[in-house]
């Protein structure tokens, strides 16, 4: 094999341009499926910290009557706990309510949360304030949608448990920035004291934020949410994410090894004398197939080497200083971070190489197979066999 | 020098398939070389020459009766036993000289031995005398194709006797040279056959390199017509 590798290294620096061309396909497949590869990763990571820090936190003690996808389940989807029951939990109550942001009407989502919670990373410190009207904070995409900024006051209308309606002016004290849409676009978060006294919810709560100390228990009327339940869509979407881009892995894999199978099979074609040569100088059939093999399969550690040169310090960049999104990426209905870090972690790396290495050595071998039953009298004579 | 049988052809016949029929390259022939003979195979196109080379050599095997080469019946040799019969005791020089375009000349004469395992500092030895023995020892670093005809083929008989074997097949060559070329070519194999003992086994119609030959065996259709002792050993 040592002999293979040494001889397989010289016929390929000996060919010069054919070799730098496949390289370079090579090279830049290697690049742009890591890029993708590190990308997703990067982006998946980020969403995933992102949505634990901002919404889920360790889980969702979910009432029962609840379910987000539902709007008309937000009116009765809401109960009370007893302290004991409510200890590592933080309360958040959901309810309907428009406001009137330059004369036009707006539904949103009302959510009141404890000013002192500590298990998401809302900037809920914000909401304690002595004024008399109601503080209320929103985040960026929402105040872009409302062009509401901080300080300015708005009408809310809300209903209280009676259904009687009520309104009042809120006054945006805080616009926070989050990737996370789920707590962003559509909502208004105020303190949870204030929106009991506003609905006569006294203590009730639509969900409760767990943290890391909480136990589950089972609760009557209320269902446990894991962070795995809660991030279930965004497992499925990411699992959909690395589908598609592994049909496009493949495309451009099959595009790069198209290129090498292209070459031995001319290879083996065109250097028949060549062939003949190493069998009359000695080597076996299966020595020179072994030759040819490696000749094809070395392309793809060359392009190893060329892709890291190049590829290195593009990664080295865009994992330290990340790539920017204009903001309507924000608006896609998933956590899309505004700057996505990309991460190339040794298994992303490691699994790529060994991918193409394979890949390389197979379209290699198939058309190098070809050798062995060749005559070598007639491949010494140049003869198509 | 060693004397003895070293290629043995006994009632040997090689047909190949054309078509639906056959077409027969040698027929029945038996031939007997001695150790460092310096001998040739001479006849038209189509007379069976290469051929018979081709079966010395073991890159082609009979149809019929035995080649022994070196006491190894070549019908009977495993793909790898060949190989190493090639690699080890057979050295080919080509009618095109067939170098490996992207070696240079040291690396084309090298070949053998790394294929043999050889010791680098061995290795870099043999490939200089060999170099030596054909004046090319200066142009080691070129590549083939910054060679002229007379010296390409010099790297070829270098890479041939390399590795000391003890029959080398020269398959027409002198086709492609030119009268001085042939002469110095044929020089040179003349004496490394003197000085190392090999047995050389031309096949050639060219009449300057029948002027070297201690033996010619004439052939046509695939039979010997003649075979011719021009000089002794002993003689010479």
């Amino acid at each position: 094999m040592k002999l293979a590798m040494q001889l397989a290294y010289k016929n390929l620096m000996g060919a010069g341009l054919r070799t730098w061309l496949n390289v370079g396909v090579l090279a830049l497949s290697f690049i742009i499926i890591i890029f993708f590869r590190g990308f997703l990763e990067g982006w998946y990571n980020q969403a995933l910290e992102e949505s634990i820090a901002w919404e889920y936190a360790e889980g969702h003690l979910v009432n029962e009557e609840y379910d987000p996808y539902d709007p008309f389940s937000i009116q009765d989807g809401h109960g009370e706990l007893s302290e004991n029951e409510m200890k590592n939990l933080t309360p958040i109550l959901i309810r309907q309510a428009a406001i009137y942001p330059e004369g036009r009407m707006l539904s949103v989502l009302l959510k009141g949360i404890d000013v002192d919670q500590s298990h998401i990373v809302l900037p809920t410190k914000n909401l304690k304030t002595n004024s008399e009207m109601i503080p209320a904070m929103i985040g960026k995409n929402m105040a872009d949608a409302t062009n509401l900024k901080e300080g300015d006051q708005v009408l809310l209308r809300w209903r209280d448990k009676g259904g009687t309606f009520d309104a009042g002016k809120i006054k945006i004290v805080k616009v926070f920035t989050t990737n996370v849409g789920t707590v962003d676009g559509g909502q208004i978060w105020i303190p949870i004291k204030k929106l009991w006294e506003m609905t006569g919810l006294e203590n009730h709560a639509t969900l409760f934020v767990a943290n890391e100390n909480y136990t589950p228990t089972d609760i009557s009327g209320w269902q446990f949410k894991t962070q795995d339940d809660l991030l279930k869509d965004f497992y499925e979407l990411m699992e959909m994410e690395r589908i598609s881009t592994f049909f496009m892995y493949m495309l451009l894999l099959s595009i790069a090894l198209l290129a090498i199978f292209d070459t031995q099979v001319l290879s083996v074609f065109r250097r028949q004398k060549e062939i003949g040569t190493y069998v009359a100088l000695g080597m076996t059939r299966a020595e020179v197939v072994a030759l040819f093999t490696v000749e094809g399969t070395m392309y793809s550690l060359f392009a190893m080497i060329v892709g890291s040169i190049v590829g290195f310090p593009i990664f080295y960049y865009l994992a330290n200083n990340g790539i920017v999104f204009p903001d309507f990426y924000q608006d896609m209905g998933v956590v899309f971070p505004k700057r996505i870090f990309l991460v190339f972690d040794f298994k992303v790396v490691s699994t790529t190489i060994l991918l193409v290495v394979v890949a390389a050595a197979i379209v290699s071998f198939l058309p190098a197979r070809k050798i062995s039953k060749m005559n070598p009298v007639l491949a010494l004579k140049g003869k198509l066999q | 020098m060693k004397n003895g049988s070293i290629i043995s052809i006994k009632n040997v016949t090689k047909r190949f398939p054309v078509g639906e029929g056959e077409f027969t390259a040698l027929k029945n022939i038996n031939l007997e070389f001695q150790r460092g003979e310096f001998a040739g195979l001479v006849g038209p196109s189509g007379s069976g020459k290469t051929t018979l080379l081709n079966i010395i050599g073991s890159l082609d095997s009979p149809t019929e009766g035995d080649a022994l080469v070196l006491g190894k019946n070549i019908s009977k040799l495993s793909h790898k036993e060949s190989a190493l019969l090639r690699n080890k005791h057979i050295g080919f020089i080509f009618q095109v000289y067939n170098l490996l375009p992207v070696y240079t000349v040291y690396e084309n004469v090298e070949f053998a031995l790394l294929l043999q395992n050889i010791p680098k500092a061995q290795r870099q030895k043999m490939v200089m005398e060999a170099l030596e023995w054909v004046g090319l020892a200066s142009m080691a670093d070129k590549k083939p194709d910054k060679l002229s005809g007379g010296e390409g083929q010099r790297v070829a008989i270098a890479r041939a006797m390399v590795k000391k074997p003890e029959i080398v097949i020269a398959d027409e060559p002198s086709a492609n040279l030119d009268a001085a070329n042939t002469h110095a070519i044929l020089k040179t194999m003349r004496e490394l056959n003197e000085n190392l003992g090999t047995t050389f086994l031309f096949s050639t119609h060219d009449e300057k390199v029948m002027g070297y030959l201690d033996r010619i065996v004439h052939l046509r259709d695939g039979a010997v017509e003649e075979d011719e002792i021009i000089k002794s050993k002993t003689q010479s």
